[in-house]
């Protein structure tokens, strides 16, 4: 089912924006598909929207600076490159690229522009941080200076963007501005910036667990983008439990009818002393896990109906370090998506 | 009615006792305390937030409490129980609450745009109000840009609040209990009125409304290149509406002004208890630290931490290599599946009780003296009363003791 659609393919695709609800572990996926989409010798720029230096925290390296910094080494080769975006430095960055103001840029400053358009004015964070973005994407290689030359400084960028509940209004914030200036350099930049956001070489992917709520925020999200023309990318579904109980077991678990003497004669023959609470402990683990695999299966019927491809990546119990970044990575790859 | 010491000093440093076993918050007690009328849950995005307030609305009023819930983006659902089907701004009685203690259960959804619109329509004429409402970045400020909903979260806390007290003192809610939006930085709802007065009084509002208000001569020679950059970048005509919009702005300034700062104070004022909600995640618990000390460096009153699921275990005794080599013995024999798997996610979990209590270790380590009290995992969404009475239930049962 989920490949019947002409998914865009780590090969075309050159912007992965990265987006869940709070708590799926959208920034862990973020940083897995960098490695995984680096890996064979690519470069891959992950970018960080929200100040929150997690990116440094995975990659256990000190906290980025505004510059990009590369984290690690991808698997057969690549490199994957981190930038902690900073919405005044990028907002400073874009006056002096694109207008060359320099002392008016720094009147600017003085008289609390940049302090008004980064803080104060919400909307604008947005835009620099979209605007920043897209000038990675379309960055020609240093040493590159033939004309029409399609190379590109980095061959894919992974956006660690906001979550669902904003992430159509974060990406579609050009089109407003768009709507505010009729005429002019920044109606340009934005109208650039939302070609590029509604063209196949981007991609929003949705990390999702399955839960109600986040599920729903899924689908929620999936509308807006699709409303927004915006193209939706996969369904990473983050911490999935797989059960090796058959049906049978599962239904005689969730009544708590599962055996006893088949569960104590289990235990001795492991070496443990089969004690009645240990017995029940069991059982009560067992029915837990029923009604978990249930809901889990009913949720992810939902997901399924949304249409879109699905990535699963399994549940690390003991925390994300670099060394799961790097197996959650190879399972993206296995499953094509890097 | 309650004995918990209200001490205004930050809760936190090596005053507290060195055990790994925070204090515990004591919930029943903070719902209990007359004194207390506003409670604001605080945390980052997806660790239970909306799911916490609602309890410990409903937990204080069926205790006696007259309490209100502001809700900013509840799962539907749960929306659904409490009888929030629309986002109209209006706090309604929830149905199904005992109220045999004489208390009373409102919950209200935010509509951020709504709430935008009627601060403009109390402060202006009607003239000017329409001007305002009409023009494009009014707009696009109201209900498109990221950020709004933090300024209108707390606004509309203040509001809630004066009609909490009524004009006689006896009025509808005797307890506010305030969700925050998911924010970027779970801080920014704790910063926007701040945000908001000092703009207010920044150089930029001066600079912007002069043009509109007659010559430029009375500033200095930097005004000419601002205002010239200024239009070079966002273009002549953008930099007008921006004016007009600023111009016609100008007369609520006053009145935003006003308000941010009441909310502000009010944040910090005696009758106010922030409750942090997190989850035994890294990145949760770090957000929730962050937020302690900033809560304590703005002197305004932590009631406590509360972790929500945390992963439980129905055989304490035993041990996760134990289990894990048991269940491999039993899988490499091929014999009894049913068991080896039982025993492999009793392992799991055993390896997830030790990762989250190794966090949680840190960050008692770090603030020792923020009481806490957990919620247990539940295998099932919460979506109706008799689940938000569950957890309330949970949170107020005293930790079970642990052997750390």
């Amino acid at each position: 089912m989920a490949q019947k659609h002409n998914s865009p393919g780590p090969g075309r695709v050159r912007l992965h924006v990265v987006t869940g609800k709070g708590g799926t572990g959208k920034s862990t996926a973020a940083a897995a598909l960098a490695l995984g989409l680096a890996s064979g010798g690519r470069r891959v720029l992950l970018c960080e929207a929200e100040g929150r230096q997690g990116i440094a925290q995975m990659f256990d390296v000190a906290p980025l600076p505004y510059e990009e910094r590369k984290v690690a080494v991808a698997p057969d080769g690549g490199d994957v490159y981190a930038l902690a975006i900073d919405p005044e430095a990028a907002l400073l960055e874009y006056l002096d690229m694109y207008y060359r103001l320099g002392r008016a840029g720094k009147a600017l400053d003085r008289f609390g522009v940049i302090d008004f358009a980064t803080t104060i004015a919400p909307g604008l964070r947005d835009v620099l941080l979209t605007g920043k973005v897209f000038e990675a994407v379309r960055r020609r290689p240093k040493n590159d200076r033939a004309k029409g030359s399609l190379a590109r400084e980095y061959d894919a960028v992974v956006l660690d963007a906001p979550p669902t509940g904003r992430i159509t209004r974060f990406l579609n914030v050009n089109a407003e501005m768009a709507g505010l200036a009729r005429v002019g350099p920044i109606r340009n930049q934005a109208d650039a910036i939302m070609k590029l956001l509604r063209s196949p070489r981007t991609a929003v992917h949705l990390v999702t667990v399955l839960e109600e709520m986040p599920v729903q925020e899924t689908q929620d999200a999936i509308e807006e983008l699709t409303a927004a023309d915006l193209p939706v990318g996969s369904v990473i579904v983050n911490f999935v439990r797989r059960t090796a109980l058959s049906e049978r077991a599962l239904d005689l678990a969730e009544s708590g009818d599962l055996p006893a003497e088949g569960l104590r004669e289990g235990l001795g023959e492991a070496g443990i002393d089969p004690s009645d609470t240990l017995v029940r402990a069991l059982q009560d683990t067992a029915r837990e896990h029923a009604q978990r695999v249930q809901l889990e299966a009913s949720q992810r019927d939902l997901v399924d109906k949304l249409d879109r491809p699905v990535v699963e990546l399994p549940v690390v119990p003991d925390g994300i370090d670099l060394g799961a970044l790097y197996e959650l990575a190879q399972e993206l790859k296995d499953q094509e998506l890097a | 009615m309650s004995t918990r010491s209200r001490n205004r000093s930050p809760r936190v440093g090596p005053l507290a006792a060195r055990t790994h076993a925070p204090p515990h918050f004591d919930v029943d007690a903070l719902l209990a305390d007359r004194d207390v009328g506003i409670i604001v849950c605080c945390g980052s995005g997806g660790v239970g937030k909306t799911t916490t307030s609602a309890s410990l609305a409903l937990r204080a009023a069926e205790q006696g409490r007259k309490a209100v819930v502001l809700t900013i983006d509840p799962a539907r659902r749960l929306a659904q129980s409490m009888g929030l089907t629309e986002l109209d701004n209006t706090p309604r009685p929830v149905r199904g609450v005992d109220t045999a203690q004489g208390g009373s259960l409102d919950a209200m959804m935010l509509d951020m745009k709504r709430t935008f619109d009627e601060v403009v329509e109390a402060h202006a004429s009607p003239d000017k109000a329409r001007q305002i409402l009409s023009n494009p970045f009014y707009q696009a400020v109201s209900s498109s840009f990221a950020g709004t909903q933090e300024y209108m979260a707390m606004e509309k806390l203040g509001q809630l609040h004066a009609e909490a007290r009524g004009p006689d003192g006896h009025g509808r809610w005797d307890l506010i209990v305030v969700d925050t939006p998911p924010s970027r930085s779970a801080l920014d709802f704790l910063d926007a009125p701040e945000r908001l007065a000092s703009f207010l009084d920044g150089r930029f509002i001066r600079l912007m409304t002069v043009p509109a208000r007659g010559p430029a001569r009375l500033f200095s020679a930097g005004l000419s290149v601002v205002t010239g950059a200024l239009s070079k970048v966002l273009g002549a005509q953008m930099l007008r509406d921006a004016q007009t919009f600023i111009a016609a702005f100008d007369t609520l300034f006053g009145g935003f002004r006003a308000r941010a700062d009441h909310t502000y104070r009010l944040l910090q004022a005696e009758e106010t208890a922030f409750v942090v909600v997190a989850a035994p995640a890294a990145d949760a618990l770090r957000e929730a630290a962050y937020f302690v000390e900033r809560l304590s460096e703005e002197h305004m009153p932590l009631a406590g931490l509360v972790v929500n699921r945390v992963t439980q275990t129905h055989a304490p005794g035993l041990e996760q290599a134990g289990a894990a080599a048991a269940a491999q013995r039993l899988n490499e024999r091929e014999v009894h599946p049913v068991t080896a798997h039982l025993l492999r996610l009793h392992a799991d979990r055993m390896t997830a009780i030790a990762h989250e209590e190794h966090l949680r270790r840190r960050f008692t380590a770090a603030h020792p003296g923020v009481p806490a009290a957990e919620v247990p995992a539940m295998a099932t969404d919460v979506h109706d009363l008799d689940g938000l009475r569950a957890v309330a239930t949970a949170l107020v049962v005293a930790p079970r003791a642990e052997s750390a």
